[in-house]
């Protein structure tokens, strides 16, 4: 295996001895014999079973809930409602100033997703919780709902949540995210073909062989001890903090044990209603997804809709590409808004194109609100974009391998961003995979390198061309809402962010 | 719900509880014994992370009726490493870097454990064969598989019964 230090050796860093070896992880001893407490092993008796009821819609008024009879069955010691929650809607990016409230911790008016928690009915066996939640009583009205990110974005479509007030979220008075290079049309008319094609993911369930957990144990220093497997141990303590609406000091969160995660374990989906129980009955609470918890009501990867037009010209070169992508949120914007952000700055892959042109949507849907998972809003475009490349190589009868490295980055190459290329590796990364592969590439390919210029036009951006933030919005579909309707401050500081290219 | 007396042997060492009648031997090792290292991972059978030795076979004890265990011989993680001394299995996983968060790690050693006291000697095929109904989401089923090879010292009688 050869590393790119092998091959620029000017870079070489020697301090990296590692890879390459089998180093023993400091908790493997643990994990082997046992002795590894993950947060269900750290307290086993004496504790309260926290139960979900869970919305058997995709959208629907809630017309009315009835406690009454879960709260006579035996062992049945407490239930909680949306009335409980002191700070009931939330947006987890709140806490880096990202999007607006707009997700209830338990359901009050409306259900926005099948699967979305309404009640909790906490009691002293989970067999007890279950017969509890199985005799909560709740009238639906049902509504219409959207299961497809372009049939959201239409005119007419359901609205899915009334805090955004339209089916996508607002990127700075923009319906979407913008990147732009060059003049994408002019390069269609040069091109000698065009390659119009539309990509599709699914939602991915992460599957961690541990599901999602917490126990809340009333400490004797007026603290509340919280044993999570979050994948973001601080995150979670302060948006407990923030829908429990107390000092995050008097909460004590002990994690770091996680039995597999992948993303799937960013939601703070457990803790606040456990602490929220834990608070209310003085006791210590369970809150443990059941598989089928976890399996229909845990957030998934999203589902990305890719739409990439490419122009290309008989020797190989791509002189455009205009990409539209879809996101698709869910019911609610989790970390989504940035997902679609993620998806618009991988665009438009590893190649130097002078021509650019992407728009990338957060839309809502009445689908179970997606979350991270590994590299989510790249992968999804990497799938579109290297099936699209082994597309384009057979349009103009080019090896698939050649292909890419005619259109690889380069150091200096101007990229969609407005950024020049620093410390690329593409070609030489396909050099070693076609001799590991055994695969024949011309010798003239062999010459190339990331530190010489290349084959691909040099883009330079026009002054007409400039980052997004004052590029004028596109025309519709679909229309953007007229800049200024909300608060440009904490909505979209992602945009800003994404903008001031950190 | 009433309770019933139990008795079995966990580890090696007798034991004795008032249950549940409809409990899981899961819910019992966990709630009642304190051993946690059989994992509650799908509570249907599944995924193998609740798996312990009764009577020397490999069970999935979420799915087990604890009453069914009476008088049996259970074996669990815990008593696989014995006076501070890894068993075989033990160190060959943590040599191979077969456990990445854990949580499968003792349901897969009580199955390679289940195989090579009965088998000492097991070709590939039949160690993959062995894990089939323990699943890995780290995916490092390859490290698993080399582990236990490795335990068997890749020759007839090398590994001993713990």
């Amino acid at each position: 295996m050869e590393f790119r230090k092998d091959f620029f050796a000017d870079e070489r860093a020697e301090g990296l001895k590692e890879v390459g070896h089998i180093r023993q992880r400091q908790d493997a001893v643990g994990h082997v014999t046992g002795r590894t407490k993950f947060f269900d092993d750290k307290k086993t008796t004496g504790l309260l079973h926290l139960k979900i009821v869970r919305s058997p819609h995709h959208h629907a008024r809630i017309r009315n809930i009835s406690t009454h009879e879960a709260e006579r069955v035996p062992g049945v010691v407490r239930i909680l409602r949306a009335a409980d929650v002191p700070e009931n809607i939330y947006t987890m990016l709140s806490l880096i100033n990202v999007g607006i409230p707009d997700e209830p911790a338990l359901a009050f008016d409306k259900v926005r997703y099948k699967g979305e928690p309404i009640v909790a009915v906490l009691a002293d066996s989970p067999r007890t919780a279950h017969e509890g939640a199985d005799k909560i009583r709740i009238d639906f009205e049902e509504l219409p709902a959207v299961f497809d990110v372009e049939e959201a974005l239409k005119p007419g479509a359901p609205l899915v949540n009334e805090y955004h007030g339209q089916n996508h979220f607002d990127y700075d008075g923009y319906s979407h995210q913008k990147v732009r290079l060059g003049d994408v049309e002019r390069g269609f008319q040069e091109a000698d073909h065009i390659v119009d094609e539309r990509y599709q993911m699914s939602p991915i369930e992460h599957a961690p062989t541990e599901t999602q957990g917490c126990i809340a144990v009333p400490s004797d220093d007026d603290r509340i001890d919280v044993y999570s497997n979050t994948q973001a141990l601080f995150f979670s303590l302060d948006l407990s903090a923030l829908i429990l609406k107390m000092p995050s000091n008097r909460l004590h969160f002990m994690g770091g044990t996680v039995g597999g995660g992948f993303g799937g374990k960013v939601d703070t989906l457990v803790e606040p209603l456990a602490i929220l129980g834990a608070m209310m009955t003085g006791k210590a609470v369970r809150h443990s997804f059941s598989r089928r918890d976890e399996m229909r009501a845990g957030p998934p990867r999203g589902a990305e809709r890719i739409y990439i037009k490419d122009g290309v010209m008989n020797d190989g070169r791509i002189v455009a590409r205009q990409m539209r992508i879809y996101f698709d949120a869910g019911a609610y914007s989790r970390l989504s808004a940035y997902g679609a952000v993620k998806a618009a700055a991988h665009c438009p892959g590893p190649y130097t194109i002078a021509n650019v042109y992407v728009e990338s949507y957060c839309v809502y849907t009445n689908r179970t609100p997606s979350t991270a998972m590994r590299g989510f809003g790249v992968t999804g475009v990497d799938f579109a974009l290297e099936v699209q490349m082994d597309k384009l190589a057979r349009t103009v009868n080019i090896d698939p391998m050649e292909f890419r490295l005619i259109n690889a980055y380069r150091d200096g190459d101007m990229k969609a961003h407005h950024k020049r290329t620093e410390g690329a590796a593409l070609i030489e990364c396909v050099q070693a995979v076609s001799d590991l592969a055994g695969w024949q590439i011309d010798p003239k390919y062999r010459s190339y390198s990331s530190r010489q210029p290349g084959a691909a036009p040099a883009a330079a951006p026009s002054p007409a061309s400039q980052p997004s933030a004052s590029a004028p919005p596109p025309p519709p579909p679909p229309s953007s809402p007229p800049p200024g309707t909300t608060a440009p401050s904490a909505s979209s500081r992602i945009s800003s962010m994404f903008r001031r290219g950190r | 719900m009433s309770q019933v007396p139990i008795q079995f042997k966990l580890n090696g060492q007798d034991k004795a509880e008032f249950i549940d009648e409809a409990a899981t031997l899961l819910s019992v090792l966990r709630g009642k014994v304190g051993i946690t290292s059989p994992k509650a991972g799908c509570e249907q059978g599944t995924c193998g992370t609740c798996s312990v030795l009764i009577d020397g076979e490999l069970r999935l004890s979420c799915i087990t009726l604890a009453q069914t265990c009476a008088g049996a011989s259970i074996e669990t993680v815990e008593g696989m490493d014995t006076d501070g001394k890894l068993h075989p299995l033990q160190q060959a996983f943590l040599d191979r870097f077969a456990a990445q968060c854990g949580f499968c790690t003792t349901g897969m050693l009580m199955a390679a454990k289940a195989l090579l006291d009965k088998n000492p000697n097991p070709t590939r095929e039949e160690v993959v064969d062995a894990i089939s109904g323990n699943i890995c989401r780290c995916t490092g089923y390859e490290p698993i598989i080399e582990a236990i090879l490795d335990a068997t010292g890749g020759s007839a009688g090398s590994y001993r019964r713990a």
